[in-house]
This record gives C-alpha cells, structure tokens and sequence, in this order.
C-alpha cells in the first residue's frame, strides 16, 4: 500500500467517517505527522533552526554575527544546537525570540520562578506576569480567597 | 555508601508504590542550571572545565542538601560503573559518554541526582516512584533554593533561566512520567495517547529517554515547553489533566482487554510467567516483554500472589551493567543471557 500523498510506503491506515460519510486514507509516516495523526518524537533543536533560517532573509548576515564575550557565531550555535554563554541571548535576540516562539509554543517571556539575586524594573514585570498566571490557576481552582490576595498583590506591585 | 552498594536492589523510585503506581512507574523532575559570569560547557577551556567541576563538586557536598549525599567522578569512574549510573537514571547517556571533567551527587536513597557538567552545568533531577508530582515539584524547588543561597545562577529578566539550549530556557524544568501501558499497546488504542500528548503540547519517548525507541510497553510523557509558563503551570498541566486521563484510558483497556480476550490474557500473562521461571538464556529485551506481561497480568489479578516490588526489581536488575556487577566480573551477551536467566529463576525462586 502506498501513501495517498506521497507515494511512499503507507504505515498508517485511516478510517474516517465524518457525518456519516465513511473515508479512508492511507498515509505514510511523515504524511501521518504533518496530518496531525500520529506524532513524531521531539523535533529536533536543528530542524527548528534549519527551517527558521530558510524562512529568514538575509540568512548569510545573520550566520556571521558574532558574541564578542564567547566568540560564538550563530552559525555554529546553528551547527551544534549549542549556545556558547549567556550573553548569546543579548547578542542573538533577534532571532533567538523566533526561534524561541517556535520552540516554547509562542512564548518569549519567563514568568517562572525569579531568584531572590535578581532584581529591577524587567524582574517586576516578570513578577507581575507570574502572579497574573497564578491568578489564573487559583480562578481555575476556584481558590477565591488566594485569587483575592493574588489580585491585591498584582495591584500593589503594578503601583511601584 | 559504594557505587557497589546500589547494585543489591533498586533505587526507591522503582520499588513500585505511590499513587497509581499500578500504570505510573516513576515521577521525575529536572531542572537545568547554569552559573552567572561563566560560558556554557561547550566554550569552555579546558582548565576552566576542571574549575568549574572541583568548585561545583564542593559546593554541592557542603551545601547539606539531604541526608547521605555521596558524589562520583564519571570521568574516572570506569565503563561499568557508568553504565551502571545510567541504567539507574542517575545519569544521561550524554554524561556517561562524554570527556571532560564531570560528576553526579547522589543521595542514598537516590531520589536526588544533580549532574555536574551534563549539557548544563548543573541539572538537579528528583525521582519519586509512582504519581508523586507535587511532591517532586516541592522537593526539586527546595533543594534548588537552597543552592540559590551559595551560588548565582545565570538568569535573564526576559528569558529566565539561561540554558545552553534554548529548548530548554525559561523554567529550565522538564516533567516527566514513566507509564506501563500495555493494554494501550495491545489494543493498538496507544496512538490515541499519542494524539492527545501532541495536542496538549507533551513529548513522548521510549523507557529511556531521549532518542532511543519505545522499549516495550513504558512511556515517559514530559513537557515541551519550558518558557512563558510557571514551574506550577507546567506541573499542572501533567497532574489535573494529561497523567490522570493515560492512567484511566490504560485501566479501562485493562478491564475490556480482561472481559473479551479473558482467555487469551491468562495465556499471554501465564506463559510470560512459565518462560521467566524456566528459561536458561534470556536476552534483555526479552525479559522486558515478558516482565511487563507479568506486571499487566499481577495488576489486573491473574497471576495470584506476585512479588510487585520484585517485579518491578528485576526490570533494572537484569539489564547488562547489573548483571555484571552482581558477578562482579565483565561478560559478553551470551555469558549475560545465561546469567540473566539464572538470576531470574533463583529470585522468583524457581528451579
């Protein structure tokens, strides 16, 4: 059996019946993922960077940008999947937050845990975005007595 | 406490209880760590690799993290102990493999591992067996707190927690669960689980870990994401909706498998049995097969009185660098397939 799609061997057989019309397809592996059907492991980090860096132009420039504090360029980050130093997230931002959408489901944004050492006016915003998603949790548990103090909290932070 | 000590049973994350423990094999909470003011592991040279492993090394065994911490020096440790570490979860393949400075601290009851110089400098991982999410959750964050006080990780306003892979920047937390489902896989109703966790954003690997296939029956469902949502969010997100539901869809396949194919699972779960008590060379994939059957057919009370934690036991025990340490001498595949044999037979006390 070959894939519909493709012509490639079909490992995945489906029957659909959708208001009461029954059909069915025969789909290959990849076929099958790109459906939604099935689902392949993990992308891997390289195909994201491969496919980000297709999408993007001006891809040559962007491979020889350099981080002066590790001497990594983001063609070798793009090679390895690797970042060399911290700093990389300074100097690659810009196409780190596309990369980063891609990979963390739209987000660009931490509001996890922040440490007791890290403080200013990014750490509050970042607070601010915390308490708002505990906020959400407690709502959705229906802890109103926390969601209360998590609102009060969230007032008192956004007036400082 | 030995690296020789942990071969006589299994860490207390295996020993097969905690909640739901009949589909939920294991609970693990990691958390990637990186300092502030250092490159990340690959730019680093080669003394500060040495620096950073001595320094991390002391820290970790001063910082009083739990009762009976012990560390081991991979990079002096030989192939078997490694492998050893490795079977037991304490540590990844990739730090096994790799060859630069390195360590793991351990507690006794190995339910804290922290890697040093793994991808990230640090990686605390907290195993609990069974469905013990919170519980991990609360543990992983107290130990990481306390590390907070001595040492300063790198960390960005906007970006959180900073990683040598950006797969893993934010939280720097992975969630996983270890799942039995072999009445999913019978009823080939397993693709539906693997629908939903795509839906729901979850990866979903083989037994273990990262780029090794399905071995048999055991899943590991773990979070995707690690930026844009809270350490209490992505917990959440595998306790109130994805873990529960896996657990219930195997129990009812359990139950429909045992009332239309009664006689063909006793068939399967018994000759399973008859073959472990009687074999006399055993390859270690096929042990797997044949003690998930067992475990299915304990769970769903067609084998009468079954040893769980045993069970349980022997899935690390007979794997290759157990073996050879309970010998205490290296064997090849044939000589391990006799004594894989030998060392089921005498601990389910057959002949």
């Amino acid at each position: 059996m070959k894939c519909d799609k493709c012509g490639k061997p079909a490992t995945v057989y489906l029957t659909e019946i959708v208001d009461g019309q029954k059909t069915q397809k025969h789909l290959c592996e990849d076929c099958a993922a790109s459906e939604g059907i099935t689902v392949k492991a993990n992308v891997p980090i390289s195909q994201l960077l491969e496919e980000f860096i297709l999408q993007t132009a001006g891809g040559q420039q962007l491979s020889e940008m350099r981080c002066d504090v590790c001497g990594i360029t983001f063609k070798e980050f793009r090679q390895h999947g690797l970042l060399g130093c911290p700093n990389d997230y300074e100097v690659f931002s810009k196409p780190l937050d596309s990369l980063l959408q891609r990979a963390h489901d739209g987000a660009t944004q931490h509001i996890g845990k922040v440490p007791a050492y890290a403080d200013g006016e990014q750490t509050r915003q970042a607070s601010i975005l915390r308490l708002r998603a505990e906020l959400r949790l407690a709502i959705a548990a229906e802890d109103y007595e926390r969601a209360a103090s998590l609102r009060d909290q969230i007032k008192e932070m956004e007036a400082q | 406490m030995r690296l020789a000590d942990l071969t006589q049973h299994a860490g207390e994350w295996l020993r097969g209880g905690g909640p739901m423990h009949d589909v939920v094999i294991s609970t693990r909470i990691r958390l990637a760590r990186n300092l502030a003011g250092m490159p990340f592991l690959s730019r680093c040279s080669d003394e500060q690799k040495r620096d950073l492993e001595g320094r991390l090394r002391g820290q970790l065994l001063d910082a009083d993290l739990a009762p009976e911490v012990f560390y081991v020096d991979v990079a002096a440790a030989g192939d078997l102990d490694r492998q050893l570490l490795v079977e037991r979860q304490l540590i990844s393949r990739q730090h096994s493999e790799a060859d630069h400075p390195r360590g793991v601290a351990i507690t006794g009851s190995e339910t804290l591992s922290i890697m040093v110089s793994e991808e990230d400098h640090l990686r605390i991982q907290v195993l609990r067996s069974g469905f013990q999410l919170s519980e991990a959750a609360e543990e992983v964050r107290r130990i990481d707190d306390q590390l907070e006080q001595k040492i300063s990780f790198a960390f960005h306003p906007q970006y959180g927690y900073l990683t040598a892979c950006p797969t893993n920047v934010g939280t720097g937390m992975r969630v996983s669960v270890m799942l039995h489902l072999p009445a999913l896989k019978m009823t080939g109703e397993i693709e539906k689980v693997f629908r939903a966790a795509r839906d729901m954003r979850l990866a979903i690997r083989g037994l273990y870990g990262e780029g090794t296939e399905a071995t048999g029956d055991f899943f590991q469902v773990s979070n995707q994401t690690t930026l844009g949502k809270t350490e209490e969010q992505i917990v959440a997100e595998l306790c109130d909706q994805c873990v529960p539901n896996f657990v219930n869809y195997e129990r009812r396949a359990r139950e429909s498998l045992c009332a239309r194919r009664s006689a063909g699972i006793n068939d399967k779960v018994l000759r399973a049995d008859a073959l472990l008590h009687s074999a006399r060379m055993i390859s270690s994939e096929e042990t797997m097969y044949l003690l998930s059957l067992v475990r299915l057919g304990a769970h769903v009370g067609r084998l009468g009185d079954v040893d769980l934690k045993l069970i349980n036991e022997l899935f690390l025990l007979t794997q290759p660098a157990h073996l050879q340490k309970i010998h205490n001498r290296q064997m090849d595949a044939q000589e391990r397939a006799e004594a894989r044999a030998a060392y089921i037979r005498r601990r389910l006390g057959a002949a």
